[in-house]
Order: structure tokens, then C-alpha cells, then sequence
């Protein structure tokens, strides 16, 4: 090609004015781009549809009838597998993470002048759509089997925004493990071998309260799952009388479960910021 | 920092890079390299695999920090202005990033509204890239049923959706065939004779030698060239006329035949093929008549450009893939570690 080093630069073409948006706007159009990808791969929401409707079944007819909840066991198991459904929120952020970080797309974020957190949030808020479906769905599911809010508007409004509040602080643990494991098949790893069997080390499908030894009866009552899911059975009017015995946080589960969560999140933030951050630096 | 509504004309160069060192532990993977780029012109970063254009590039668009040293883009420093950078500039990436769920035009919108353009402006510019990169057809398509040279036509119209006054691009052509290459070359020069800035890298001399207004080659991470395509090509040696025989018998004829045309033959008994340096085409076309009115007959005629490889063993004294350091006497340590490796 001919050189035009040497000549003036050419005026510069018309080219459209880059105003940055905001960073509500910001996040909007990344919440955007993953509902999208929701409505593209409905499979996607198959985590929080299909597999809790199927544990809704084991549970409510297959290992029911052994299980004493102490009231009827399938008002009783649902905020359970509710709030299994929201910790799972931690799982959907880390597989979109990973994804993009290793498809460079957060690299091409990168290279644009936005906020960084933006891409965050996007992620947490999709993130917490796509749980919030999962307790749709689930609620409806419970409504067929016999599942009721026996309480009022208000704490039957306080147990869904409990559950929201503590996806919140799982959305955390998930930017940690996404930002921190390489690969996909990694965060799966962790999901299946340590937050899996955490939601059922729980007062979420049999009662904490009959576990033994007595350590591991200990542990799944000072579990923050427990305290959820005890706040948002009390809210809704689907509580067992609590054994006296129980641990502290079950005795006052709503305010357990706000410190739980605010605690996680003041612990798990700074530390997947920084995650995050290395990961993306080099 | 305010948005300058009337900004004043930055007259200074594109792009600067002044001493950018990277390292990724032991290993100096960019080792100070210095250049800069005026406006309104292209810059070829030539270099073989591991060179460290990659991490030049990153460094430049903000996505790697430099160990030491600085680059400008429009005036503005990586370091201390990153996101006045992220607004003068495109890049499109060495592996294709665009969102594979989405279609191809939502991926222009996701870029377009993240850079804060309006709906109107974004549909309009929108319709002219798909339309300049022949996937106007394919831009309602989910992108992961594209091909791999539509994604990376996709791919790089996404980078110009805010029409960046510097663009960089690396190994923009890799994976795409040579009508939709040439294309593409075509559609950059387009972009630089609207004013727009380039710094591309790329592993083929051809490409730079199409593109670009100088050539910087790497190795090792370090500048060991620069200049003008024709003055590399130059300093490379010459294009070559290479015929290939049919019947072996013929050689000595066909030498004879060639010799009255050009300075010099060289001759390859073995692979019945004889080598003259030429200036270009015309010189082939003329020897090539010779031949057709002779009863010499060949297998093969052809002009063989200076290449990637002729550039790096002209200038290194080695092959630019080897990976033994055979005899670099007085290497630089960063240049050890890499062979090392
Ligand atoms: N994040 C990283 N960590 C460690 N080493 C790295 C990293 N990125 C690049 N390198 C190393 O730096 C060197 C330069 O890499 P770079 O990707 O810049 O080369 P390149 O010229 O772009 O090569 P290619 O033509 O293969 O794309 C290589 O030896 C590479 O292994
Ligand atoms: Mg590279």
C-alpha cells in the first residue's frame, strides 16, 4: 500500500460519540446478555427447575414417610429445598464467570471504558433471576402438593427476601470459586464434592435435630442454611415446635440468618474482589 | 475527568510505547520495546510464535500492566488515564470473544450499548458492519452456528462499532480464507484512509507487507527490525525464480535457456530445479514465454517472494521456529530464558 506517512493525518471521519452510560445502565446490558443466554438454553435453568421438582418428589413421597418433621413433612421440606435452590445461586455465578474468563470475554470487557464492577453485578443479578425462577417454580410445585403461606402478606414477603438476602452472600462464594478455579469442571468439582453435601448436612430435608452423633447434629444446626430455612419456615407458618436443646442461631433464626449473611458477605466480597482481580491481571 | 465535548486535536502520535518491559516471573516475555505510531498510519508488529505481541498488544490496551516502561494511545497513558485509553481505542483479541448465545447483531448492541452509543446509532452502524464483513445474512444467526472466519469477521466488526480512532487488531486474519483475508485487507484500508489508526500483528510477512506503513519484527521480545516493508524485503534478499524440470536431461538446457535471461542460475541437480533472483512478476512472465516457446519441459514455474522465514534468517541467523539456540554467543538473559524453555 502506498505510505501516507509524512502527510498530515486525514480529518478524522465522523465517528459516534462515546459516552460511557452509567453504571446502572452498565448493568443492565449484562443482565441482559445472560437473560438472553437463559432464553437461549433454557436447559440452563434445569438446576433450578427440573432437579428441585425432582427432589421435591423423592423427598415428599419416596423418603417422606420415613422421615418425622414433627408436622406435615411437605409444607415442611419445601423452604427447604427453597433454600438449597438459592445456595445453588452461588454455582450459577461461578459457571458464567469461569466461562467468560476463559472465553477472553471478560478480557473484551476489560478492553472497554466501564466500570469493572459492572460486569459483577450483571453476573449477581442474572444470578439471582435465575434462582428467583427456581423458587417460582418451586413454590408452584409446592402449591400441587399441598405446600401453604399460612401467615400474612408480610412474612410471606420477609421469608422470599431472606432467601434473596442469603443468595446474595452465595453470590459471593461463587465470583470466589469462579475466579479462583480455572476451568468449569473444576467448579462443578467443588460444587458437587463441598456446597452440595452442605445443603444436606441441614435442618433442609430431615431434622437437624435427629442427626448423631452429636457433632454432626451440632454442625448442621450452627449451618447458615439451617437458620434460613428455620426463618422462613416460622414466616410462613410451616415450623416443628423447636427441641429446646437446639443451638442458639435456631432459636432466633431471622436474625441469625441476616447476620449469617452479612457476615458471608463481609468475608467472601473482599476476598473474591481480590480473587477476581488477580485473575485478571497478569 | 469531563467528557471534552469540542476535543482539541491531538496532533501527536496514535500510539507510543516508551521502554514497555513485561515479565511473567523468570521469563521477560516483552523486553523494552519503543515505538510509536503516527495517525492516520498502519504499524505491522511481525514476529514468530512466543515473539510477545500478544503481550505488547495487551499492555497497549490496558488488560496487562507493564513491569516497567509506559504506552500512550490517543495521547493518553495506559497507566495513569487507562480508561480514556479504553475510549479512544478497539481491539480485537487473538482468539475470537465474541458471545456465542447471542446473535450476531446482539453482539454488535452488547458492545454498541456498553459503549453508551443510541439505539438509532447503533442499528445504522450496526446494518454497515454486517454489511462490510458479508454476515448481513447471518447477523439474526446464533453466533455459535457461525463458521469460525464468520466469527472472526464478527469479531472484528464488534471492535469498530464506536468507530475508534486506534484500532488494534492481533493476527486478524488467522482462520479466514483468502478471499474473505484480502477482504478484510481491503476493509482496513478503508478504515485507515478514514483516519483510523493501526497497529496489527501478524506472523506473515505478506500480510504486513499488504497493510502496513512500517514493520516492526520481534523476537524474544525485542525489536530486532524495523523499517519500511520494502526496506526489510530489501535487507532480506531478493525475490527468486524458481523452474523445476520435468526430465532431468533437460536441466542443462533449460540452465543455458535461463542464463541468457537473467544475472545468475542457480542450479539443484537433485530436485531438478533451477533459481534465479528476479525483480518481479515481469521478469517471470518474460522467462516464462521463453520457455513456452522452447521444447523444454517443466514442472513448475513460479516467483518466490522473500518470506517470514527468509526475514528471520536474514536478520537472526537462525530459522524463526528452532527452538535450539545453537550458537547465539552473546544472547540477552531474556533471550536465554526463551530458549531455555
Ligand atoms: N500470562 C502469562 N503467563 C506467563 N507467561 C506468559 C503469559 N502470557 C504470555 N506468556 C509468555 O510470554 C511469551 C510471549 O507470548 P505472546 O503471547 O505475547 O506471544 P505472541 O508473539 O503473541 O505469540 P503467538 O504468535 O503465538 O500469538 C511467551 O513465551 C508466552 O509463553
Ligand atoms: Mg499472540
Amino acid at each position: 500500500m502506498t505510505s501516507t506517512i509524512g502527510t498530515t493525518a486525514p480529518a478524522p471521519a465522523a465517528r459516534p460519540i462515546v459516552t460511557p452510560p452509567g453504571l446502572a445502565s452498565q448493568v443492565r446490558t449484562h443482565v441482559w446478555r445472560n437473560v438472553k443466554h437463559i432464553r437461549r438454553m433454557p436447559e440452563m435453568l434445569a438446576d433450578v427447575t427440573f432437579q428441585p421438582v425432582m427432589f421435591v418428589v423423592l423427598f415428599a413421597y419416596v423418603f417422606g414417610g420415613s422421615i418425622n418433621a414433627g408436622v406435615n413433612y411437605r409444607e415442611w421440606l419445601l423452604p427447604g429445598i427453597m433454600a438449597q435452590t438459592m445456595t445453588f445461586s452461588c454455582f450459577v455465578v461461578a459457571v458464567g464467570l469461569t466461562n467468560d474468563l476463559n472465553k477472553g470475554v471478560i478480557d473484551r470487557f476489560r478492553s472497554l471504558p466501564i466500570s469493572r464492577a459492572s460486569v459483577l453485578m450483571g453476573r449477581s443479578i442474572s444470578s439471582l433471576i435465575h434462582s428467583s425462577i427456581g423458587i417460582v417454580v418451586m413454590a408452584g410445585t409446592g402449591l400441587v402438593i399441598g405446600w401453604r403461606i399460612h401467615e400474612g402478606f408480610t412474612r410471606a414477603v420477609l421469608g422470599f427476601a431472606l432467601l434473596l438476602l442469603f443468595g446474595f452472600a452465595m453470590i459471593w462464594f461463587g465470583i470466589l470459586a469462579g475466579s479462583a478455579l480455572k476451568t468449569v469442571e473444576a467448579v462443578q468439582g467443588v460444587m458437587f464434592t463441598a456446597v452440595f453435601p452442605l445443603t444436606f448436612l441441614a435442618d433442609t430435608f430431615a431434622p437437624a435435630a435427629n442427626m448423631s452423633p452429636a457433632w454432626l447434629r451440632t454442625v448442621a444446626e450452627w449451618n447458615p442454611i439451617s437458620s434460613l430455612v428455620r426463618a422462613i419456615r416460622e414466616l410462613w407458618g410451616n415450623a416443628a415446635p423447636l427441641a429446646p436443646d437446639s443451638a442458639l442461631p435456631l432459636h432466633h433464626p431471622v436474625e441469625s440468618t441476616i447476620i449469617w449473611s452479612v457476615a458471608l458477605t463481609l468475608v467472601l466480597a473482599p476476598l473474591s474482589i481480590r480473587a477476581f482481580n488477580r485473575r485478571t491481571s497478569d | 475527568m469531563t467528557l471534552h465535548a469540542t476535543p482539541a486535536p491531538y496532533r501527536g502520535p496514535a500510539i507510543e510505547a516508551e521502554h514497555l518491559v513485561k515479565r511473567f516471573g523468570e521469563m521477560t516475555a516483552v523486553d523494552d520495546v519503543s515505538f510509536a505510531v503516527p495517525q492516520g498510519s498502519v504499524l505491522g508488529l511481525l514476529g514468530p510464535n512466543g515473539a510477545g505481541k500478544t503481550t505488547t498488544v495487551r499492555m497497549m490496551t490496558t488488560l496487562s500492566r507493564p513491569t516497567s516502561g509506559t504506552a500512550r494511545v490517543a495521547g493518553h497513558d495506559v497507566i495513569s488515564d487507562p480508561d480514556a485509553v479504553r475510549r479512544s481505542m478497539g481491539l480485537t483479541g487473538q482468539a475470537a470473544t465474541v458471545d456465542e448465545f447471542l446473535t450476531g447483531r446482539e453482539n454488535l448492541r452488547l458492545m454498541g450499548s456498553l459503549y453508551g452509543l443510541s439505539r438509532r446509532e447503533m442499528t445504522r452502524i450496526s446494518d454497515e458492519l454486517l454489511e462490510r464483513f458479508s454476515i448481513a445474512d447471518a447477523g439474526d444467526k446464533v453466533v455459535k452456528d457461525y463458521s469460525g472466519g464468520m466469527r472472526r469477521r464478527l469479531d472484528l466488526a464488534v471492535s469498530l462499532i464506536a468507530a475508534p480512532r486506534v484500532l488494534f487488531l492481533d493476527e486478524p486474519t488467522t482462520g479466514l480464507d483468502p478471499r474473505s483475508r484480502v477482504e478484510l485487507w481491503s476493509t482496513l484500508r478503508e478504515l485507515v484512509a478514514d483516519g483510523t489508526t493501526l497497529l496489527l500483528t501478524t506472523q506473515y510477512l505478506e500480510e504486513a507487507d499488504q497493510l502496513a506503513d512500517r514493520i516492526i519484527v520481534v523476537d524474544h521480545g525485542r525489536i530486532i527490525a524495523e523499517g519500511t516493508p520494502l526496506e526489510l524485503k530489501d535487507r532480506s534478499g531478493a525475490a527468486a525464480l524458481v523452474i523445476t524440470v520435468s526430465h532431468a536431461h533437460e536441466l542443462v538446457a533449460a540452465q543455458a535457456l535461463l542464463a541468457s535471461h537473467v544475472r545468475e542460475v542457480h542450479v539443484d541437480p537433485g530436485a531438478r530445479q533451477l533459481t534465479a533472483p528476479v525483480e518481479g512478476l515481469a521478469d517471470v512472465m518474460r522467462v516464462a514465454r521463453v520457455f513456452e516457446q522452447s521444447e523444454i519441459v517443466l514442472d513448475d514455474l513460479g516467483l518466490k517472494r522473500p518470506s517470514l522465514d527468509d526475514v528471520f534468517l536474514h536478520l537472526t541467523g537462525r530459522r524463526a521456529e528452532s527452538e535450539e539456540s545453537a550458537d547465539d554467543q552473546a544472547a540477552e538473559p531474556a533471550a536465554v530464558m526463551e530458549e531455555v524453555r
